[in-house]
This record gives C-alpha cells, structure tokens and sequence, in this order.
C-alpha cells in the first residue's frame, strides 16, 4: 500500500530579495524591508514528504536515518548558516521562499534512498509557508 | 469541496521487530526503536474528510459526530496502549508511523463511509512533531 512519510528539518539562513530586473526603486516597491542591502534571515522549516509502498520487511517507507543523510548532504549542508545570494543556485534567481522550495525540491528529486519526492514545504516564519509538488 | 480535519492526541508505546530477522538484523535495521522493552511518543492523529457543506447546517461532517467515531475507533484502541501487545493489527505488523497510519484509516473508514456524507480522504499520524506518515487510502 501506498503511504507518505514526513519529517521536518530547521535551517538558519540569510538573504536578500534583489533583482536586476528592476530598478532600485522599484526592488524597493515589490521587495519593502526584504530589500535590505545588507539582507536579512530566518530559521527556516524544510517539511519533506516521501510518498511509496510500505516495505513488507519493515513496515516503512523510507528509512529515516537514511532520508535524514540525504536530506543533510543535498540540503542542509549546503543551505544551513549560508547567504542564500552567495549559492551558485541563486546566481540568477532570487531567493524567495518560493525558489529555494522549488531548488530543494530538485536538489533532493533523485537523490532519495527509497520512494518518490511527493511535496516539499518551506516555513519562512510561523506564518508563511509554501509547497512545491511533483505536480509542478 | 471542502476539507475539514480534526485532531486528537493519543499516547502509547511501541517497538520495532521483525520476527523473521535475527536479533542482529533487527538492531542493525532499527537501532534504538528495537528495544523490546519498548518506548514511547505522544502522538497525534489528524483525520481528514472531504465534501459539500450541507446546504442546512453549512457543515461538511458534525465535528462532535467525528470526535466520537475517533474516539470510539482508533482512541479507545491506542490511547495508553502498547501498540505491539494491546491491538490486534499489530500483533503480525511492526508499528511503524506509516502502518499506523494505515491501521488507523481501516478503522475509521466504515464508520465514515456508513454515515454517507462526506468521505474520508487522509489520515496523518505525528509520532513526534518532527516525524509524521500520511496514508490515503491509496493501494
């Protein structure tokens, strides 16, 4: 049978919502305070959900150690105490909560030790969050 | 369609073994949750049902009616149990979060069903606020 495995993992980070795309002033308009030249941060929540059949042996999904490497070598590692701006992935891309859901969604797609990427959920704050799906 | 989910919490405990494995395998596969004295976890279970508000009482489901049928159907089984030696689903199956999960759904299931209106849609179960399993009646 089908089931979802979910586990939640923090990281602190900065950034700066800033494109070239506009002028200074019109950064200013779309971005307000999260266009700080000297950027900003949050402890961000990351909720990964791993949908596939419940192995008969063990009752489970995925292996939670495992998941746990995976998610820490593809995501963690890389975002945790990081400028988000500074990271290759946002070189052209400005690092909304929107993008860095989208980027972790395939930062991890093809590197899980069992089951299928279903959703991954990024809190920004305890009152916002966004979802990116397999579904686009 | 609307979605409406209701939550309720439960203790119980639990451990991790496969009777067909060696003592070994099942350290090495489980670690810690191969304990057999057990452990356990405040969990939570969040029932999902989805449908149209009756056009009467502007509900999907009566949330009073769905607390009951939790209570009587999965809290009565698992609140301040052991899951591998008190309830009968798992007396074969390893009480993972995911087979929770799907025990929990195949309790509740008729009595929703049975009631004809709205249907139930997802069961998540929280084993700790970091760690949850979802099933969805998906085979």
């Amino acid at each position: 049978m089908r089931a979802y495995f979910g586990r939640r993992y923090m990281l602190s980070a900065s950034h700066r919502l800033h494109t070239a795309a506009l002028t200074a002033e019109e950064n200013r308009a779309a971005y307000g305070k999260c266009n700080n030249p000297n950027g900003h941060g949050h402890n961000y929540v990351v909720e990964i959900l791993v949908g596939g059949a419940v192995d008969a042996e063990t009752g489970m999904v995925v292996d939670l150690v495992a998941l746990d490497e995976a998610v820490r070598t593809r995501v963690t590692d890389r975002f945790d105490h990081a400028n988000l701006n500074l990271d290759p992935l946002f070189a052209d891309r400005v690092p909304t909560t929107e993008n860095l859901c989208r980027a972790i969604f395939a930062l991890l797609r093809d590197a899980l030790p069992a089951g299928e990427l279903e959703q991954v959920r990024v809190e920004e704050t305890e009152n916002n969050f966004f979802e990116c799906s397999a579904r686009g | 369609m609307i979605s409406l989910t209701r939550r309720a919490t439960f203790s119980a405990s639990h451990y991790y073994w496969n009777d067909a494995w060696s003592a070994e395998k099942n350290r090495q596969v489980f670690g810690r949750c191969a304990n057999r004295n057990g452990h356990g976890h405040n969990y939570t279970l969040e029932v999902t049902v989805a449908g149209e508000p009756d056009p009467v009482t502007g509900f999907v489901v009566d949330l009073k009616w769905l607390k009951d049928v939790m209570e009587r159907e999965v809290l009565s089984a698992f609140d301040h149990k052991h899951l591998n030696l008190d309830a009968p689903e798992f007396a074969h199956a390893i009480p993972t979060t995911e087979n929770i999960a799907i025990a929990a759904w195949k309790r509740l299931e008729p009595a929703i069903t049975a009631a004809g209106g709205a249907k139930l849609t997802r069961i998540r179960i929280h084993e700790t606020p970091e760690i949850f399993a979802e099933f969805r009646g998906e085979s």
